[in-house]
């Protein structure tokens, strides 16, 4: 009961209990009584806008002559083969998949790594090392991107001074870096909230799981490796999954960026390239594009948690 | 336990990796605090990690001046939507959560799959037609379309589940209804006191992604009085080049706008992490 119950609270999916029996009536009415609030504010800020954007996907705007009302009318699939037909949009996927192979792993990695250092015994200093790793998660996104543009300006980042001594002129905003720059934002503001999640589902595993490993001389890499990594395995998966939610909504950082450098479009992600045409009042469009992000990440999220599910089960 | 030699080694070497890690969370802030003192035209002479010059007084009053104290309604109206908006959220999702863990009723696992779902919808998705729709209702560029919809968040609801399962036990409930106390009541009077740990953190949580957010007031708001900070300095930020003296009070804006957050997280610590392990039933 201890371990289920701490599990849980680690952040790990609990199964849903077998209904009990109990006095039905007045138990459903009192549920649904705490629920509605929530659900009217869900019906309202969730579930409508989807039905909207929905809806709006399958409409244009026309006019009947040049100066007259603009109608809306029913556009069937024309916007979904739009988008697909958009350079700016299907390149902007390739990039943020791109980003999520090269970046989610980089991320959880070092993530995994920190919170098995700090639940170890041979780290001093933990709580000083576990606040300076959670504080970039107190930084907003617009903040991180901020500072971080002039980190990486050639003229202000104190990179470029060092190296500029050597000859060495790195231009960190340049089209080909660009992508691994906002990478590093990322990477620098979510390892630590990442670290944090896996810490306390590895604090939570009760000590006696790798008391008698130890006393049989197993090692501390071979006791983290083989007993609290999988012991901890859907909590990552969990990271994982939200890794590739926040993937595929890429916005903040490489919006401010583009602010910076010429090498980000105004289409340079998904979320952006939806934007654009929002902006430009090509709201059948935008929608078009919103809804396939969506269904994307549905899949991709879907496909993930399939593929570890089935390796957890071997 | 007795330390063998071996372990004071790799301890040297585990927390020497740990200073290097530590390094590199912390330097772009040590930088924007340092920058936080320069002139502008020291921010891109001088080297970028030392001090040149005190200038930090008079950052500090060109940022609180600027635009006629445009910066300070700036905070005042992140305090303003984080605040309100993160205790409504920590509110509902803790009622909702706790309905989701403690009843067993007719479409329960139907609204938490809903719930769940609502998680994965990006925000992008959602901003727009939202937009769309409140623009209908006369509710774009007030405080309310920003407000509103920060109230509403499933992974809060996710969260007061996970932690309601886990904090309250069955037992309480049980002598609750025994002693003919109603469900609705027995939330406010004993759960909600049992869960409130849990409930620090899901505020704290959704504090944070309100006072984050960029995507929401960039498509909601037009008037820059209502702008929250985070907009605020994104749009100072791409007025840089054209006015390079902005530059220092983008830097000093950028360093005043996180420290409320990081304050909060020292001062709240406790809190958090009690929520992150919240206790085990033990019977």
């Amino acid at each position: 009961m201890v371990v289920a119950a701490s599990r849980t609270a680690a952040g790990v999916p609990a199964r849903p209990r077998v209904a009990r029996r109990r006095r039905a009536g007045t138990s459903t009415r009192a549920a649904w009584l705490l629920l509605a609030p929530f659900l009217v504010g869900f019906a309202v800020f969730y579930v409508a806008p989807i039905v909207v954007a929905v809806v709006k996907s399958f409409t244009a705007v026309t006019r009947t002559s040049t100066y007259g009302r603009p109608v809306e009318v029913f556009a069937g699939l024309g916007n979904y083969t739009a988008a697909l037909g958009d350079a700016g949009f299907t390149g902007s996927v390739g990039r943020v998949l791109l980003f999520g192979v090269v970046q989610i792993p980089v991320m959880l990695g070092l993530a995994l790594v920190l919170a098995l250092a700090l639940d170890s015994a041979v780290v001093r200093l933990r709580r000083f090392f576990r606040l300076a790793f959670f504080l970039p998660y107190a930084v907003p996104g617009v903040i991180a991107a901020v500072m971080w543009g002039f980190f990486y300006a050639p003229n202000l980042s104190p990179v470029n001074q060092l190296l500029d001594p050597a000859g060495i002129h790195p231009d960190l905003l340049s089209g080909n870096v660009i992508l691994y720059s906002i990478a590093n934002i990322v990477t620098w503001t979510f390892t630590g909230y990442n670290m944090l999640i896996l810490y306390s589902s590895l604090q939570a595993i009760p000590t006696q799981l790798y008391e008698a490993a130890r006393l049989d001389g197993a090692s501390g890499w071979a006791i983290a490796w083989r007993i609290k990594v999988p012991v901890i395995a859907p909590s990552l998966v969990l990271t994982g999954v939200f890794s590739i939610i926040g993937t595929f909504q890429l916005f903040t950082e490489p919006q401010v960026m583009a602010g910076v450098s010429s090498a980000v479009s105004s289409s340079y992600t998904p979320s952006m390239a939806a934007y654009a045409q929002i902006s430009a009042q090509n709201y059948g469009l935008g929608a078009a594009m919103s809804v396939l992000v969506t269904l994307l990440i549905a899949i991709l999220s879907w496909l993930f948690f399939r593929i570890t599910r089935a390796r957890a089960a071997l | 336990m007795t330390t063998q030699p071996s372990t004071r080694s790799s301890s040297v070497v585990v927390t020497t990796a740990m200073f290097v890690a530590a390094v590199y969370f912390l330097l772009p802030v040590v930088w924007l605090a340092i920058s936080a003192t320069k002139s502008a035209s020291d921010l891109s002479t001088t080297f970028g990690l030392w001090f040149s010059g005190n200038h930090l007084g008079q950052n500090l009053h060109d940022t609180v001046t600027f635009g006629d104290g445009l910066y300070l309604r700036w905070l005042a109206n992140s305090a303003l939507y984080s605040v309100v908006g993160a205790a409504a959220a920590t509110l509902l999702s803790a009622m909702a959560g706790y309905a989701l863990a403690k009843f067993s009723f007719r479409g329960r696992s139907f609204t938490f799959s809903a719930v769940l779902a609502g998680v994965l919808v990006p925000p992008t998705a959602l901003a727009v037609p939202l937009f769309l729709m409140l623009a209908g209702a006369g509710l774009t560029n007030t405080a309310w379309s920003v407000l509103l919809p920060s109230m509403i968040s499933p992974f809060g609801v996710y969260l007061a589940r996970v932690y309601a399962a886990a904090s309250v036990p069955d037992e309480i409930l049980e002598a609750g209804r025994i002693d003919g106390a109603g469900d609705v009541r027995m939330f406010y009077t004993v759960s909600l006191r049992l869960m409130a740990p849990a409930l620090v953190t899901i505020f704290l949580f959704q504090f944070v992604a309100i006072w984050n957010n960029f995507l929401l007031p960039l498509v909601m708001l037009t008037s820059d009085r209502l702008y929250p900070v985070t907009l605020g300095l994104y749009t100072l930020n791409t007025q840089i080049t054209r006015d390079p003296d902005l530059k220092a009070v983008v830097v000093t804006g950028s360093l005043l706008s996180i420290i409320p957050l990081i304050l909060a997280f020292l001062a709240l610590q406790r809190f958090w992490r009690t929520g992150l392990a919240a206790g085990a039933v033990k019977d």
